[in-house]
């Protein structure tokens, strides 16, 4: 899902501001640790967002999104293994 | 930089497989350099893992919004704005 800008639309922009929540929090300093640290910089960040199949995309928050991008790219490098965090957490 | 200021540019019309920072809705475009930013590294090669390097020329890029959108209805003096790399650019 990549280059929306210019798409018709008819649905209102959701302007309301809303409390992130801690894992969100956590997901935000992790991929600011990955940069720091020089394993994955945020242009991978969104090359993997924008490659998300679009309907995952569509269903997926910001920070959803954002996590996504980071299991794909840390697969990618070897980082992790496929499935690894699934597995981890019991899923 | 091959650009200079108030240079009227036009963005490049080919497609391009993969990560790449130029909005669809300005290929074939033709607007004026606003601004010359510098030079940065390259984020199309960056997002796969790259250090960008050579750094690549950016700039600012002004367009008429009736350029943009074919049925714009606002004031005539409307622009948009987007920060273009060089190797999107072609002289107009």
């Amino acid at each position: 899902m990549h280059d929306r800008g210019g798409w018709p639309t008819q649905a209102p922009i959701d302007r309301s501001e809303h409390q992130l929540a801690d894992w969100e929090l956590l997901v935000d300093a992790l991929v600011g640790a990955l940069g720091r640290h020089g394993v994955m910089n945020v242009d991978e960040l969104r090359r993997g967002i924008e490659g998300m199949p679009p309907d995952e995309y569509e269903r997926a928050s910001y920070y959803e999104r954002w996590l996504y991008s980071v299991e794909t790219v840390l697969i990618e490098k070897g980082v992790l293994a496929p499935r690894e965090l699934d597995r981890r957490i019991g899923g | 930089m091959r650009y200079r200021g108030d240079q009227r540019v036009r963005i490049a019309a080919r497609l391009h497989e993969g990560h790449h920072r130029i909005p669809g809705y300005l290929k074939g475009k033709t607007g004026r350099v606003a601004r010359v930013h510098g030079s940065f590294p390259n984020p199309e090669t960056r997002a796969y893992g790259t250090d960008g390097l050579p750094r690549q020329p950016l700039y600012l890029v002004g367009f008429a919004q009736r350029d943009v959108w074919p049925d714009y209805r606002g004031p005539a003096g409307d622009r948009i704005y987007a920060d273009v790399f060089e190797h999107w650019l072609e002289e107009a």
